[in-house]
């Protein structure tokens, strides 16, 4: 019986002391109308048909292709210490740590998580992770709605497109006015942001670098929803952050990230990792499990799970959330991630990224007919419009195994013919000679 | 122990990639760049090797210890499901892969594994269609409620309220009020959701009930015919959480008895590793009625034997997560199912309930068991009567630590006063089983003869019991504060 340890015997000798005579008799609640219509599973396959059935499916996937997909969602190098830590059995199979004393080892690492992730977005708090970047916008949306008693959202449209749609999706029954501010041609139309905030705007969400690679300086804006009492979200790209100007020097109240850049590998969308982080006068309205350090009788120092007043636990309907399961091992994969690298290793894969993304943007606004959508300046993703629709070039370069971004006509009116395209430092200069020659040999 | 940024030493590096052939000034103007570098720690390789596993040390997980935690289903998570899920053509997908059209045919394995996982979940279920896209229990209850929303907006009903009865798990009132409802409590009777309770609270207003069945005491309810003819009845739905379902797989189907969404926790029920927290994944079935509001994309298999993503469902809800949910969870748990069969999954249950009624049994005189009678998968016992002698549920939990066992759940169901809530899971052998509930007889025997000895417990753990207060307080939430 896999994974079930009783002997004929035991199960014998066990049933006598529960007083029954089968283990059918264990379900005698369960009355015969109730029972399965059906219950047609296949019967169960060895370790190793199992696996060999899996190996077979992971083959039917076309992954040894040259890809250019971002949007988000970044292939960068995971170092190999990270699946050697976080395999280890006693983080992988332990609970939440509830019982602070038995899970010292969870929390410490979660603590070092917060301030590794505070640090790198250079804001007060964090959290212990919620679902994925998008659901971290929602939570943090919903603490300038609580904060400010206010139910408008202002959002940049140059926020992805996946996010908007999951905040559109979450707010449905919640009587919350959602605006979205146009872009300005693959940037942030600031004025026209400001404009967007009145009294009773809760939050200003934008994101850096934008959903099309380009990079902000919000303080301005910040400084504006400040005055108006208005809570500033900002959606910022982990690796990148290690350069870029700070969520918390630009002055947001709110930063949150999709941590799959650090250490997660794609996998087809998941389990990625919702970061959040916010100044200290909103902590009291963060949802998710939160680590505090304290001491034990002794004086010995530990770590608990604090503030708990605001969890569904305690709290049932008045709850800041339903959270309850987060992405914890997510969560330490980052944190192992960004000690391995430190501040140097961390900046040294965004500037390369970077650096090849500029490479490759000036491969392809070579091409004749090609340019690049906006004039602003970029990071490791770039869009480029090209003369052609983006999706049948997509399409023709991937039947020959090169992937040249992604075509945004999906997601924007009117881009059809606009690429994204993304380089991390795992790109080479050969693949990026391949991308130009491809995709000028399609134009 | 002291913290890794303690340990950071200026100028020492980890694992370091190659150097750019330009640094970022090159490319961006000074004024969007950081000033200075995150304060992120300077270490080696070695050290984080050396801390991490030092903070292991310091930790209990189901490959360590006994963990009977209660309805978190802390059995073992077998290993292959981990290689299952590292293999290179899962884990180096890119998700966007699969909305370009072209491209179809590169994601042909891994829309495979979620239509199959999802027809597999449907056959265990008996419900008509399933999402994978929750990314944990609570994610899975407001998908469902959120579809039950959908479900009544389009019918032209108008309901603002959820029942949920006072066993029920947190997640369930604050999911409701997350989906915009208000919260109605019932009391439950005799640790079950008593029929007049729920007649009186049901009125036209009420757009769901949510239950847990068996319920957070380990009990199967004793009136779900009427609960379900009730519910219906006044055309609310009947929302199932399914955090319990390994107790009786191959034994009821929860669509076959009329409920009309159900939430799975695959990192309990489908022993995928819970992380220390997380990942886990909460996929939901629905009946045929509310199919049309589930979340999108839907995976849909083609004649020709081909798979792909559909987004045309004008009714859906929209969009819960950024793509498919979490995929490599969903993985192990296909691994699972496939590897256990129809035969497997029922013995799952039948052998998690002999444990814990076999756990029951040897602990019943002993300790007050307030509804002693055949428990599903868990029960919960009530340390009132040590309780008056000075020693609460949460000392005989920390005692427990002493002896190299997790502790029970303490702070949950609310409706039994210093509950201890005993989950062994079908993976744990009698011989385990005996030692724990020795251990455990050995506790509540000191419990009469010398109270104070466990009110300082535990002992042998790296640190004693933790000032929550102070740490409330203080605030320290970073190494920095
Ligand atoms: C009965 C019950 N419902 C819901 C949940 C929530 O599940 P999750 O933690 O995956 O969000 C849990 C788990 O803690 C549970 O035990």
């Amino acid at each position: 019986m896999p994974y079930i340890p009783h002997t004929p015997e035991q199960t014998q000798e066990m049933l006598k002391v529960v007083g029954v005579a089968s283990l059918e008799a264990l379900f005698q609640d369960i009355p015969a109308s109730m029972r399965p219509r059906s219950f047609n599973l296949p019967d169960g396959m060895s370790e190793h048909a199992v696996c060999a059935r899996l190996e077979e499916l992971a083959r039917a996937n076309k992954t040894d292709v040259i890809s250019f997909l971002g949007g988000g969602f970044y292939d960068h190098h995971i170092p190999a210490i990270v699946d050697a830590l976080s395999s280890r059995g006693e983080f992988l199979t332990a609970y939440t740590p509830y019982q602070a004393e038995a899970s010292q080892g969870s929390l410490q690492a979660i603590f070092e998580y917060q301030t590794a992730v505070c640090r790198l977005l250079d804001m007060d708090c964090a959290n212990a992770s919620v679902y994925d970047g998008g659901s971290a916008l929602f939570e943090a949306c919903m603490m300038a709605v609580r904060a400010t008693k206010r139910s408008r959202l202002v959002v940049d449209e140059c926020l992805s497109p996946i996010y908007r749609t999951m905040l559109a999706t979450y707010t449905t029954n919640l009587q919350l006015e959602l605006v979205t501010v146009p872009h300005g041609g693959g940037v942030s139309n600031v004025q026209a942001l400001v404009d967007a905030m009145d009294d009773r705007t809760a939050a200003m969400v934008v994101q850096n670098p934008t959903f099309f690679g380009t990079i902000h300086d919000y303080t301005a804006l910040f400084a504006q929803a400040k005055a108006k009492g208005v809570v500033s979200v900002l959606a910022a790209y982990p690796v990148l952050q290690s350069i870029l100007k700070t969520p918390g020097q630009m002055g947001a109240d709110v930063a949150v990230a999709e941590g799959q850049s650090l250490g997660l590998p794609l996998s087809f969308g998941g389990p990625y990792l919702g970061i959040m982080t916010c100044s200290r006068d909103l902590v009291r309205q963060m949802p998710g499990r939160i680590v505090g350090r304290t001491v034990d009788h002794q004086g010995r120092t530990g770590y608990v799970l604090t503030l708990q007043a605001r969890e569904q636990h305690i709290r049932r309907a008045k709850a800041t959330s339903n959270i309850c399961s987060n992405q914890a091992l997510c969560a330490f994969r980052a944190y192992v991630t960004l000690c391995v690298l430190g501040p140097q290793g961390l900046a040294r894969m965004a500037e390369d990224a970077v650096d090849k993304a500029h490479y490759a943007a000036t491969r392809l606004a070579a091409l004749p007919g090609v340019r690049l959508l906006a004039d602003a300046p970029f990071g490791n993703e770039f869009a480029v419009v090209l003369p052609k629709n983006a999706h049948e070039v997509v399409d023709k370069c991937a039947s020959r195994g090169l992937v040249p971004g992604f075509p945004l006509g999906g997601y924007y009116a009117g881009m059809e013919h606009v690429l994204l395209v993304a380089c991390t430092e795992k790109t080479s200069r050969e693949q990026i000679g391949h991308l130009a020659e491809m995709v000028g040999g399609m134009l | 122990m002291r913290t890794i940024f303690a340990k950071s030493v200026p100028g020492r590096a980890g694992t370091l990639p190659d150097a750019p052939a330009a640094p970022a000034a090159a490319h961006l103007p000074q004024d969007l760049l950081r000033p200075a570098a995150p304060r992120l720690p300077e270490v080696s390789e070695l050290d984080v090797m050396r801390h991490v596993s030092e903070l292991s040390r310091r930790n209990f997980g189901v490959d360590t210890n006994f963990y009977p935690l209660g309805s978190c289903t802390m059995k073992y998570n077998p290993r292959f499901m981990e290689y299952v899920a590292s293999l290179d053509g899962f884990t180096k997908l890119h998700p966007l892969m699969a909305q370009l059209r072209g491209a179809g045919h590169f994601t042909q394995g891994a829309l495979e594994v979620l239509y199959e996982t999802e027809r597999l979940l449907c056959e265990i279920t008996g419900m008509a269609a399933f999402t994978l896209h929750p990314m944990a229990g609570a994610h899975g209850e407001l998908t469902g409620v959120m579809c039950i929303a959908a479900y009544h907006r389009d019918k032209g009903n108008h309901k603002t309220k959820v029942i949920c009865p006072d066993s029920a798990h947190g997640t369930n009132p604050a999911t409701a009020a997350l989906a915009g409802y208000d919260v109605v409590n019932i009391a439950s009777v005799d640790g079950m959701i008593d029929p007049e309770h729920l007649e009186n609270a049901l009125d036209d207003d009420v757009a769901a009930v949510m239950m847990t069945c068996p319920n957070t005491l380990g009990l199967f309810e004793h009136h779900l015919d009427r609960i379900v003819a009730l519910t219906h009845a006044k055309d609310a739905l009947l929302y199932y959480d399914g955090a319990n379902l390994n107790a009786i797989l191959g034994k009821m189907r929860v669509g076959d008895v009329g409920f009309d969404v159900v939430h799975l926790n695959l990192h309990k029920t489908f022993a995928t590793p819970h992380g220390a927290g997380g990942p886990g994944a909460g996929p939901v079935g629905v009946a045929e009625r509310l199919a049309p509001f589930l979340p999108i994309s839907r995976v849909v298999k083609l004649k020709d034997g081909r798979f792909f993503l559909d987004y045309d469902y004008p009714k859906s809800i929209g969009y819960m997560a950024p793509f498919y949910g979490n995929f490599g969870v969903v993985l192990k748990a296909y691994a699972y199912i496939l590897r256990q069969g129809r035969e497997g999954l029922t013995r799952v249950s039948e052998y998690a309930v002999l444990n814990a009624n076999y756990m029951r049994k040897r602990l019943e005189s002993h300790v007050e068991i307030p509804y002693d009678r055949i428990c599903m998968h868990e029960f919960v016992a009530s340390a009132v009567a040590q309780a008056k002698r000075g020693v609460k549920a949460l000392d005989v939990a920390k005692a427990l630590l002493d002896k190299g066992h997790h502790a029970p759940t303490v702070y949950f169901p609310l409706i039994v006063k210093e509950c201890l809530m005993f989950e062994p899971t079908e993976t744990e052998s009698r011989e385990t089983l005996d030692r724990f509930v020795d251990d455990l007889i050995d506790i509540l025997t000191l419990a009469e003869s010398d109270p104070a000895a466990l009110q300082h417990a535990p002992h042998t753990t790296p640190v004693g019991r933790l000032d929550e207060t102070k740490a409330a307080r203080d605030m320290i939430l970073t190494d920095d504060a």
